[in-house]
């Protein structure tokens, strides 16, 4: 046991020293654009998975723990791990990873404090959002998605369903239907959160009817709702909800 | 009260199995002498006091807890009134079946040579007479006391260091030791290995993989059979009427990238036949040839007799990883019939040797294919199991695709050698259902869909029930028709195959839900 977290301690201080040469390089381009680039986008852009194109990266100080992110991927978030890469292989998509951040960061335009109030007022999105019933939470959303993701999801809200997220109306027998957020299901029962805050939880063998809304999203478009400069604004300002770094 | 503390250490004290007990298992059907109860892997149980009128009675017994939080997979053996578990990291503990009070544990340290592809799980010990028997996760043989847990013998299986390790159920065969070993991520030679019981000297060595100049040599290309993996990593079975061994392989190394090892890859993602008292190789059958999908034919297989254009004939039965049921002839190793028992798309079928017609473009690549099932499989190391009382063969099946990436593969001693992998494919939750299968024809006769494919295993017993778990839950269906009967939520995920045993006249049934391992009876 005490070797063992001896063994933990060295772990922790390893220096991990990433390739330099050009076929490295190469080979970490195209792991990267083949199993990282879905989600932080072909040149590091982002997407569904934040940007890349910096030169620190939130979750990854030094390269060591980039090496441990690509590895093991972030437990409670999207990132998953790359089982499937060598050890050589991680290194040299980390080496690419890093020289996303030689581009200069595009500052995301508008005026996000215009956005802030836009979100409260005009664009009712507080009364969802900020309670956290049946929208997810948008804090640090601007770390996780991009701006152009952002402003996809604003204009089609169901191509921008998180995972896990899944609206559901549950049709007890007793009648009483109540649709909401799905909290937690297994094979045998559900909970579901209503609009109210209110979680539900039936056993299956109670439902008559059990409607699953996959990619639905009760979010409403906001095209046309928002004009072109609002909607940069909106962006702005989620753009600018960071996690503490 | 006093009486009963005087007598219990002296019947606890009396565990004594001789292998005339394993192999007549059936003659005593409230102990699990074994990893799958006998010898046939049937994983089925003649006890009936737990039946399908009070299952829903089924309570909680008694818990043993882990200290660490990794999963505990052992399917424990009971035998006179005792049970013996493994547990992560590397601990062998006997307990008081009927109380789950601790009598021993034996703790082994891991040095930092340890590799391991999948965390520190093990499946369980064999006991002989009055010993246990560990194939260590640091890949050494153990044998124990099983009375006291005193180290009787320690043998080397092999080198810990270059990936090998322990983690499947040694099984006995008459004076002998059989244990199979893991690493099959790091492009080791897989084998399966006798010892002596009494002793712990190596009886006999069976490579997975021929040397130069021995038959199947020429199924592999160049010097890739140094590192072609083919591992051993869940318990076979024996049977007695032939006298054969048979044990389920690995996939072959690397993984998923099969450019350098060109060939059948003989004796990967197999099955093969030996005989106990020598390891010499009878037959064999190769499920998937040049598997480049990482579908690894470990799981036990099942003895089953099936009539078969009417005349009766011995059968060894699997659902295999690849996505096809099987079932073949025991003796001669000859392909009966098959089918999927899952969606598989990378296979038109299996031509009338058994072997699967693959399909062009059905090989990883650097972007990714999309394939059906994914690399954990149509089903996984977790038993299946087979009910006489029914006829049907029970398998917990998965519903799921996956895109497999080649990548690229060099081989270092005890690094990963996978050469790619899988992504998953976002557009479809994957689902489960345990399926009950024709045992001759793998013919689906019923399904009990589950919300997320299953990491467990099945067993049956004569209360007319399949034990099976999904996630977090444990529950009984009825082997018949598959309807819902019980049902208990552990609290942490199962990943381990279920028993039941007798004590003092009452049946208990016992599986592990992440690291505690939980015991219930009819109150």
């Amino acid at each position: 046991m005490k070797l063992a977290l001896f063994g933990a301690v060295v772990l922790a201080a390893e220096v991990v020293k990433l390739p330099t040469g050009r076929a490295d390089l190469a080979a970490g381009r195209k792991l990267y654009e083949n199993q990282c680039a879905l989600c932080h986008g072909q040149t590091g852009e982002g997407g569904r998975g934040p940007v890349l194109t910096k030169p620190r990266f939130a979750r990854a100080a030094d390269d060591a723990a980039l090496v441990r992110v690509i590895e093991h991927g972030i437990g409670g978030t999207e990132m998953l791990g790359a089982h499937s890469m060598s050890e050589r292989e991680i290194r040299q998509t980390a080496a690419y990873a890093r020289t996303l951040g030689r581009v200069a960061i595009k500052p995301v335009p508008g005026n996000a404090a215009r956005g802030a109030e836009l979100y409260r007022t005009k664009g009712g999105c507080a009364g969802c959002h900020d309670a956290g019933f049946t929208a997810p939470a948008l804090q640090g959303v601007g770390s996780r998605r991009s701006a152009v993701y952002l402003r996809e999801a604003l204009l089609t809200p169901e191509s921008a369903v998180p995972d896990g997220y899944l609206l559901v109306t549950a049709v007890p027998r007793s009648g009483g239907n109540v649709t909401g957020v799905r909290v937690n299901e297994d094979s045998f029962s559900i909970q579901v959160r209503d609009a109210s805050g209110k979680v539900h939880s039936y056993w299956k063998s109670e439902l008559a009817e059990l409607r699953k809304q996959r990619g639905v999203s009760p979010m409403p478009s906001y095209r046309g709702t928002f004009s072109e400069d609002e909607l940069t604004d909106v962006v702005a300002y989620l753009a600018s909800l960071k996690d503490s770094e | 009260m006093r009486l009963l503390l005087f007598l219990t250490p002296v019947l606890l004290a009396q565990v004594n199995v001789p292998y005339e007990r394993i192999l007549n298992a059936d003659a005593e059907p409230g102990s699990w002498l074994t990893y799958s109860r006998n010898y046939s892997g049937q994983r089925y149980s003649p006890l009936d006091q737990i039946h399908t009128g009070n299952v829903s009675k089924l309570r909680v017994a008694w818990m043993n807890q882990a200290n660490e939080t990794e999963t505990v997979q052992a399917s424990p053996i009971v035998a006179d009134g005792v049970m013996f578990i493994t547990k992560p990291p590397n601990i062998v503990e006997a307990l008081d079946a009927k109380t789950g009070r601790v009598l021993w544990t034996y703790r082994r340290e891991i040095g930092n040579d340890f590799r391991g592809c999948c965390g520190r799980v093990n499946r369980g010990v064999a006991i002989l007479g009055d010993t246990v028997y560990y194939g260590s996760i640091d890949a050494h043989l153990v044998a124990l006391n099983a009375n006291t847990g005193a180290v009787r013998w320690d043998v080397v299986m092999a080198d810990p260091k270059v990936g090998f390790s322990g983690t499947g159920a040694p099984l006995v065969v008459k004076d002998k030791v059989i244990a199979g070993i893991a690493g099959g991520e790091f492009g080791v030679r897989g084998f399966i290995d006798a010892y002596d019981a009494k002793t712990g000297k190596r009886a006999w060595r069976f490579y997975t993989i021929p040397d130069k100049g021995e038959p199947g040599a020429e199924t592999w290309a160049g010097e890739s059979y140094k590192t072609g993996a083919a591992t051993t990593w869940v318990t076979g079975v024996y049977d007695p009427e032939t006298d054969t061994l048979l044990w389920g392989t690995g996939n072959p190394g690397p993984d998923w990238n099969g450019d350098g090892r060109k060939g059948d890859n003989l004796y990967s993602s197999s099955l093969v036949a030996l005989d106990p008292s020598t390891g010499k190789l009878k037959w064999h059958f190769q499920y998937t040839p040049h598997d480049v999908n990482d579908w690894d034919s470990t799981q036990t297989p099942i003895l089953a007799d099936g009539v078969v254009g009417g005349q009766k004939r011995k059968l060894v039965v699997l659902a295999n990883r690849n996505g096809f049921y099987y079932s073949i002839d025991r003796v001669s190793g000859k392909f009966v019939a098959g089918r999927p028992f899952v969606k598989q798309t990378w296979a038109s079928g299996l031509d009338e040797s058994g072997r699967p017609m693959r399909l062009p473009n059905t090989t990883p690549t650097e972007a990714g294919v999309l394939l059906y099932p994914s690399l954990g499989g149509g089903s996984n190391w977790y038993a299946s199991t087979f009910s006489p009382q029914t006829g049907l063969y029970y398998v917990n099946a998965k519903e799921e695709g996956a895109y497999y990436i080649k990548g690229a593969a060099e081989f270092k001693a005890g690094s990963f050698f996978n050469g790619g992998g899988q992504r998953p494919n976002k557009a479809e939750q994957p689902w489960g259902a345990v399926r009950a299968l024709d045992v001759v024809t793998g013919e689906m006769k019923w399904e009990y869909r589950l919300h997320v494919p299953s990491h467990a295993g099945l067993m049956t017993t004569a209360g007319g029930l399949v034990f099976g778990s999904n996630g977090t839950s444990f529950f009984a269906l009825d082997a018949s028709k598959g309807d819902l009967l019980w049902r208990f939520e552990a609290g942490g995920g199962i990943v381990a195959n279920p028993i039941t045993y007798k004590v003092d006249g009452k049946q208990y049934v016992a599986i592990s839900a992440r690291h505690v391992l939980l015991v219930f009876g009819v109150e």
